[in-house]
């Protein structure tokens, strides 16, 4: 269920890929954090996510949610990104029997679907082949 | 810590029960547990269920059922950790039991799935995995699992076929079983011709919409010595957590909270996965069921695939997994889960399973996962 005020919150990530890096362990984070998992710092600068990165595994949603029925089928895939960081979003613009593991894609600003016929125009990031 | 056992258990016929509320559904299971107990009384009770709100728009149930159940006021609570919300409701009522706090609890799960569409459903059941960061897009729960298994296909070299074969088992097993949703087999043949889902998952890889309950009832072991009652010991509980969100995971083929739930069940029941004689796992798609037996170390990494085709987990292998048929057969209505893995074992360690009894079964694990794994609940369980 996607509110104003809920878009609103979620832009810096959706429209920027604001991340945050942990200065003494090195891990990157996406969405931010307030503590590292790994050294339970709590000192993380905001950084700025990878623009590619290599697919580790993907699959074709025929069966989805109503928000996205009139998209099925189409591509999700969790990449992982040039700085470590792993990512999950559509992969598009190209045929599904092209996507393979392994395979290099950057991340495109795109919308990613629409609350009703009178509801928000929701946007996102998603994956192209490069 | 005191000493826990089971002295009673029930479950009846899962499937689409158009007929029956949540309610009805709950209380003619839990009077089943209450009648093989041979109790009429409780001192409290946890239900696991998920998400009541989103299937019936019920939330606050833990009063109603306790309530419909003749028990009110005793204190009752409804827990979740999505699919694993029925394994959560044995560990905490084992906790109050073993703590002195009360004597008899009953721990049980409940979900009524079928009262919405499928869309509806997918998207409840979704709510299970990020929403911000998954849900958003457009990825639903064979969509991740989908993912763990086109990875683990990579990795390992697991094979279509494989995975079918946990299928066609796990259905041969729910064959023998009467309060199974689909008591029927299939063939590697039919799983992987059957209707694509989240490629390369198909339908007959998915474990179904259920509406379904299960509970089980607790007590001192002393006080079921008194009483006369076989006894079921519940000998090491673990419970862990992974990120809900898979792509966070250092390794998506790799359940490290079920790794550390089963970590700490066998410390505490002092047992190796060698000792174990049989295991319900948290087959939601035949891919979990190859990477749990993995993880709960029944297996080595990546192995998964073969043991099922190799018969390792059939009954009569070498380790048994998921005589009831599993989520697969017998149904998934994802809060009572856990608590019918519960029923399973002790009609097991009790040799009342009929057609499907592993000869001299003594000792019983059961693993009930949430989500993409992001929780998971390990229990082991010893005859006495």
């Amino acid at each position: 269920m996607t509110t104003p005020s809920r878009y609103w919150r979620e832009i810096p990530q959706r429209y920027r890929l604001e991340a945050n890096k942990c200065e003494s362990c090195g891990m990157s984070f996406f969405p931010p954090r307030l503590i590292c998992p790994e050294c339970k710092n709590r000192d993380l600068v905001p950084t700025k996510l990878a623009q590619a990165g290599k697919v580790i595994s993907y699959t074709i949603i025929r069966v989805p949610p109503h928000q996205f029925s009139d998209q099925a089928p189409y591509a999700v895939g969790i990449v992982e990104l040039d700085d470590g960081v792993k990512l999950t979003a559509q992969i598009v613009d190209c045929d599904f029997e092209e996507i393979k593991i392994g395979q290099r894609v950057k991340i495109e600003f795109r919308k990613i679907f629409q609350e009703g016929e009178s509801g928000i125009l929701c946007y996102g990031y998603k994956f192209v082949p490069e | 810590m005191r000493d826990v056992a089971v002295i009673g258990v029930g479950i009846t016929k899962w499937g689409e029960l158009w007929e029956k509320s949540l309610r009805t559904i709950f209380v003619e299971t839990a009077l089943l547990a209450l009648d093989d107990a041979g109790v009429d009384r409780l001192d409290s009770m946890y239900v696991g269920c998920m998400t009541s709100g989103l299937f019936v728009g019920q939330e606050h149930i833990a009063s109603m059922l306790a309530d419909y159940l003749g028990q009110n006021p005793i204190p009752a609570a409804r827990v979740e950790t999505a699919c694993s919300s029925g394994g959560l409701a044995l560990r905490l009522g084992y906790i109050e039991v073993a703590s002195g706090m009360n004597d008899v609890v009953l721990v049980g799960g409940i979900e009524k799935m079928t009262d919405v569409s499928g869309y509806e459903a997918t998207y409840a059941l979704g709510t299970a995995a990020d929403q911000e960061y998954e849900g958003y897009h457009g990825l639903t729960f064979p969509g991740l699992y989908a993912l763990m298994a086109r990875a683990h296909m990579d990795k390992y070299g697991t094979t279509r076929e494989q995975l079918a074969q946990v299928a066609v088992k796990n259905h041969q097993n729910g064959s023998k079983n009467p309060v199974a949703q689909f008591p029927f087999k299939v063939t590697v043949e039919q799983v992987v011709n059957s209707v694509m889902i989240a490629d390369p998952l198909r339908i007959l890889d998915c474990s179904p919409i259920t509406d379904g309950a299960a509970a089980a009832i607790l007590c001192p072991v002393e006080m079921a010595k008194k009483m006369n009652k076989p006894i079921i010991k519940i000998i090491g509980t673990g419970h862990a957590t992974d990120t809900i969100a898979l792509s966070s995971r250092k390794d998506i083929t790799w359940l490290e909270a079920t790794y550390q739930a089963a970590k700490q069940a066998y410390a505490m029941a002092d047992k190796k996965p060698e000792d174990i004689d049989l295991v319900e796992v948290h087959d939601c798609f035949t891919i979990a069921e190859i990477c749990v037996t993995e993880a709960l170390g029944f297996v080595e990494k990546g192995k998964g695939g073969k043991a099922v085709e190799e018969g390792v987990t059939a009954i009569g292998g070498k380790i048994p997994v998921n005589t009831s048929g599993g989520l697969k057969s017998k149904g998934h209505p994802v809060g009572a889960t856990g608590a019918a893995q519960i029923v399973e074992i002790v009609e097991q360690l009790r040799g009342q399973a009929g057609d499907r009894q592993v000869k001299n079964a003594r000792i019983g694990m059961a693993q009930n996962m949430g989500g993409s794994g992001g929780s998971t609940l390990v229990h082991i369980f010893e005859r006495e």
